[in-house]
């Protein structure tokens, strides 16, 4: 029916309607477009100029709970009956279990479950019996107090045989490194949804690599007037989120019930049925308040298997609730990586050539790659991109914001700056003119407005120790769409209302929003709407990672209620003698639109429901556009999120500190919903990436594979000193693609910022730091006043 | 190491705590913090547990009105001293300066720091009503939150300052 409905995913042949929509850029080319859209789906939705309560900043429904104590998070569930447990880890690095005995735990005062993990077999045999890293779960057990638990863990005998081990990603590359895997026993897919392409060679530690080739990068080469070529590096970063991973399973004869720190209530209550042969009937998963995910916790986990086998043995609920240390050493990081880019351009900055090579290490897991920002975010006729995973005995890495895209954008956004000082073109004139997104081309503009840009200095302009810089940098990421994602609202005969789905929020706000979005729709304030989620008895919810949460709820809860306020359409029509199409909704009331002094209040419209409640369920329907791609329940948008954040710095060049004194984070959602909410993501996303920038590095000791910072004490996270002057600006993009047309920005927002730091660094100092994170000993090493760390 | 609900097989001992100006009597164990003596004997688990050694400023409570770590202290150990939760800042009716002003900056993401958060800012604003942005950072300066926070709690302070009388 509508041009561009040729993709993969586009609407089928069901009934469809054409409908116009808001297309385009707030204040630069916002437009019309004529879509045609499932006939079940609501009209377009005007521009939040024109409403109510979408596009203002609602107050978050869950905060009162929230500062006065009474949000309860999984560490707060208690239930009678209540098991303590706790795992016991692995001591060593890497060895071989001969045997393990848990007998004696097992007669221990006050136990009363024992799993044991790590199976010993013979010498050689089942990769079950090896532990790769300190801190792999081995047993666990359950009794009836945490010191109970404890006491009985230290009967626990474990006889290991300690093999060689490698933990730094640049030992663990060489051939003569020890392997962490065989070919037969290394891990194919990687954990927690992390793109790592499967059957991919491994050679010693090294997997891969992952080819992308484009054109011909040599030939590229030789047609570029310039080039530049430097390697990046980034640490491991690990999440860090303050309630820990924690759960309390109660499993029961008439099905198992878990209260879970997740960000996927869905995927674990799936996790759980099959690991325990459980028809999903049976299995509920509850998750009320969330203290952060990050894309920690978007998995059940081991520590969640054994709590709930614990539970099985025990019959009764056990809580396991990891303390930081294990936080820190086993539940996720964002792995390290090394990269070596090289760009050709011609003198106008057309890009000629990109070549990328990295090596990354998860640890024991996979998925340690850069992403294809490289290649996509300025477009390249000649590309070659080979990314290899590197095996070393540490806790395996999982998502963390903006996973791959983080690392991409340190190096591209650097080598971009260098490519633009080579050219001798201001680093925004040349994403100008290789950047094809007139959303980014706007937020450039805006942003080189607010913070100062045109007031740029030459490198290390600054006389005296301190000197000051500003830089930009360019954000890019996948616009991720869950359509196993359906919410229901009821409208009860006295007019009030619920709204229901098995989504969780991590805190981002994601219960406000569909409040938001279902007042909008039934004519009330989001105050007026009980929003039910957290709940896997409730409809479908979608994941709270990759940026989707908002994109895949809210349109099933504008949409349900759309249908709902259907129905009390036709209840009121009688009552006032109108045509249902006639009607709208508005402050509480149900009106003729062409004489609104003829109205009823909405409750009265639902008292006359045949049943207690009016209610319907939607589902996510498909991008009106179609997907760029599409994978059983998740599908990728065909636009990107983007974002362009400034920095400014203060550095002093005696002491080595950086000072972050100002960013500026121009950022697109699509539609935004809440304002002030997406203001506290993109804070929290710019705050989270000068933490990584200038703080935050997992430190494992090479002699014993042990972390020597796993604490908030000495793995250092960006403090209330540290928080620079935030100034959030949001566009307005509007794409007809959905519902509502909103998605998601906690991960843009954390891409850009350590990149324009380390770009802020050089235009402050003129030595440009490459490697992560930029620490006053990095500062001063980079500026010969010291010996560099890496040095013999 | 974590919250604990000790059991009796390991010595226990009987403490008075005055908590939100009720006299509380709980048996704990001697190595009880009085954040596990909180969270578990006393079912007050507003107060949270983070790092539970006094490096997060998750677990921050009130002792006589002045902002302490709740896991660095034993339960033993707290005496006559008055303790004071988040529970017990708001009445039954109104809310704390501080806490209206958190909703209201939306100075709160998962929430998980914010009863940490709200203790040191409702302490600071009790001794300096005219704090200026510079106090306040220091004096959450060992409350840490991940989801980044502390632009809209700087925010929330801002709203509360009193100028000083001229
Ligand atoms: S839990 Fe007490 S300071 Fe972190
Ligand atoms: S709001 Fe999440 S840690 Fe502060």
């Amino acid at each position: 029916m509508n041009a561009g409905d040729d993709s993969a995913g586009g609407p089928s042949d069901s009934p469809t309607r054409a409908e116009p929509f808001p297309y385009g850029i707030l204040g630069v080319d916002l437009a019309r477009i004529v879509r045609s859209i499932p006939a079940d789906e609501p009209p377009p939705l005007a521009p939040n100029a024109e409403l109510a309560i979408i596009g203002r900043s609602a107050t978050r429904l869950d905060a009162r709970d929230k500062v006065t104590g009474a949000s309860r998070f999984t560490v707060d569930v208690g239930l009678p009956g209540m098991l303590h447990g706790r795992i016991l880890r692995s001591r060593f690095a890497h060895a071989r279990i001969r045997s393990i005995d848990a007998s004696a735990a097992l007669r221990a005062p006050g136990v009363r479950a024992v799993e044991v993990l790590a199976q010993p077999t013979a010498p050689h045999g089942s990769n079950a019996s090896t532990v790769r890293y300190v801190g792999q779960p081995l047993a666990a057990v359950a009794a009836d107090s945490l010191a109970a638990v404890e006491e009985a863990l230290q009967r626990i005998e474990v006889d290991y045989e300690p093999l060689p081990f490698v933990v730094d990603l640049a030992t663990a590359r060489r051939p003569t490194a020890p392997p962490v895997y065989t070919a037969d026993d290394a891990p194919r897919g990687s954990a927690s949804g992390y793109p790592a392409p499967a059957g991919l060679p491994l050679h010693g530690n090294v997997r891969g690599p992952a080819i992308v080739d484009r054109g011909d990068v040599a030939r590229g080469f030789a047609d570029a007037d310039v080039e530049v070529e430097s390697d990046y590096a980034t640490q491991v970063q690990t999440h860090c989120c303050l309630e820990p991973h924690a759960i309390v399973a109660d499993w029961r004869a008439d099905g198992l019930t878990v209260h879970v720190s997740t960000q996927y209530t869905s995927g674990v209550r799936h996790e759980l049925a099959e690991a325990f042969g459980l028809p999903l009937a049976a299995v509920r998963v509850i998750a009320k308040a969330i203290g952060g995910g990050f894309g920690s916790k978007s998995t059940l986990g081991v520590y969640g298997r054994l709590a709930v086998g614990l539970s099985r043995q025990a019959r009764a609920p056990v809580r396991i609730v990891l303390d930081r240390e294990e936080e820190q050493i086993d539940a996720g990081n964002r792995p390290s990586t090394w990269q070596r880019l090289r760009l050709g351009a011609r003198r106008d900055g057309t890009l000629t050539a990109v070549r990328l090579t990295s090596y990354g290490s998860a640890g024991v897991g996979l998925g340690a790659g850069v992403w294809s920002l490289a290649e996509r975010l300025y477009p390249c006729a000649n590309f070659l991109g080979e990314q290899h995973d590197v095996f070393t005995n540490a806790g395996a890495g999982c998502a963390m914001r903006g996973p791959g895209a983080v690392p991409g954008a340190w190096g591209m956004e650097q080598a971009v700056d260098e490519l633009a000082e080579r050219l001798g073109i201001d680093p925004l004139a040349l994403r100008d003119r290789i950047d094809p997104s007139p959303v980014r081309r706007e937020e450039r503009r805006i942003g080189a407005q607010r913070s100062g840009w045109f007031e740029r200095r030459p490198p290390a302009a600054d006389p005296g120790p301190i000197k000051r810089g500003i830089g930009c940098a360019q954000s890019l990421w996948m616009t991720n769409v869950q359509l196993n994602a359906a919410c229901e609202v009821r409208v009860h005969r006295d007019g009030s209302v619920e709204v229901f789905s098995g989504v969780q929020d991590i805190g981002t706000g994601t219960g406000t929003v569909m409040a938001q979005v279902v007042a909008e729709v039934l004519g009330l304030t989001p105050q007026a709407i009980t929003v039910r989620i957290g709940d896997t008895r409730f409809p479908a919810g979608p994941p709270s990672y990759g940026s989707r949460t908002t994109a895949s709820i809210t349109p099933p809860a504008r949409t349900a209620a759309w249908h709902v306020l259907q129905s009390l359409f036709r209840e009121a029509a009688p009552l006032l003698d109108a045509d249902p199409a006639a009607l709208f909704a508005h402050e509480g009331r149900i009106g003729v639109r062409d004489d609104p002094a003829r109205s009823i209040a909405l409750a009265q419209a639902a008292a006359r429901s045949r049943t207690d409640f009016v209610s319907a369920v939607a589902s996510r329907a498909d991008d009106y556009a179609g997907f760029d791609v599409r994978m059983g329940d998740a599908a990728i948008a065909r636009q990107y999120l983007g974002g362009v954040q400034f920095a400014t710095v203060a550095v002093d060049t005696e002491t080595g500190i950086v000072r972050v004194e100002r960013v500026v984070a121009v950022q697109d959602c699509g539609r935004p919903i809440n304002p002030r909410l997406i203001e506290s993501q993109v804070q929290g996303g710019v705050l989270m990436g000068m933490s990584f920038a200038l703080f935050e590095e997992r430190l494992l000791d090479r002699h014993t594979g042990h972390m020597v910072n796993a604490n908030l004490e000495q793995y250092k996270l960006a403090g209330a000193c540290e928080t620079p002057d935030i100034e959030v600006i949001v566009l307005e993009n509007y794409q007809a693609n959905s519902a509502t047309d909103a998605y998601g920005i906690a991960e843009p927002a954390n891409i850009a910022t350590a990149p324009a730091i380390a770009n802020a660094v050089y235009n402050a100092i003129g030595v440009r730091l490459r490697s992560l994170p930029i620490t006053p000993a990095a500062v001063l090493a980079a500026l010969g006043k010291i010996p560099s760390r890496d040095a013999p | 190491m974590q919250q604990s609900d000790p059991s009796a097989q390991f010595g226990r001992s009987t403490v008075t705590l005055e908590v939100n100006g009720t006299t509380r009597v709980i048996e704990v164990e001697a190595r009880t913090t009085l954040a596990q003596a909180l969270r578990g004997p006393l079912g007050l688990t507003g107060t949270k547990i983070a790092c539970d050694r006094g490096a997060c400023g998750a677990c921050t409570v009130w002792l006589d009105g002045s902002p302490v770590c709740s896991c660095m202290l034993l339960a033993v150990g707290v005496g006559h001293r008055q303790v004071t939760t988040i529970e017990g800042l708001a009445t039954a009716d109104e809310l704390h300066p501080v806490q209206q002003a958190f909703i209201d900056e939306d100075a709160v993401q998962c929430g998980f720091c914010t009863p940490g958060m709200v203790m040191s800012c409702a302490a600071l604003l009790n001794d300096q009503p005219d704090c200026q942005p510079d106090d306040v950072r220091a004096a959450i300066s060992g409350n840490l939150c991940r989801c980044g926070t502390y632009p809209h709690v700087l925010a929330a302070m801002h709203r509360l300052r009193k100028d000083p009388a001229p």
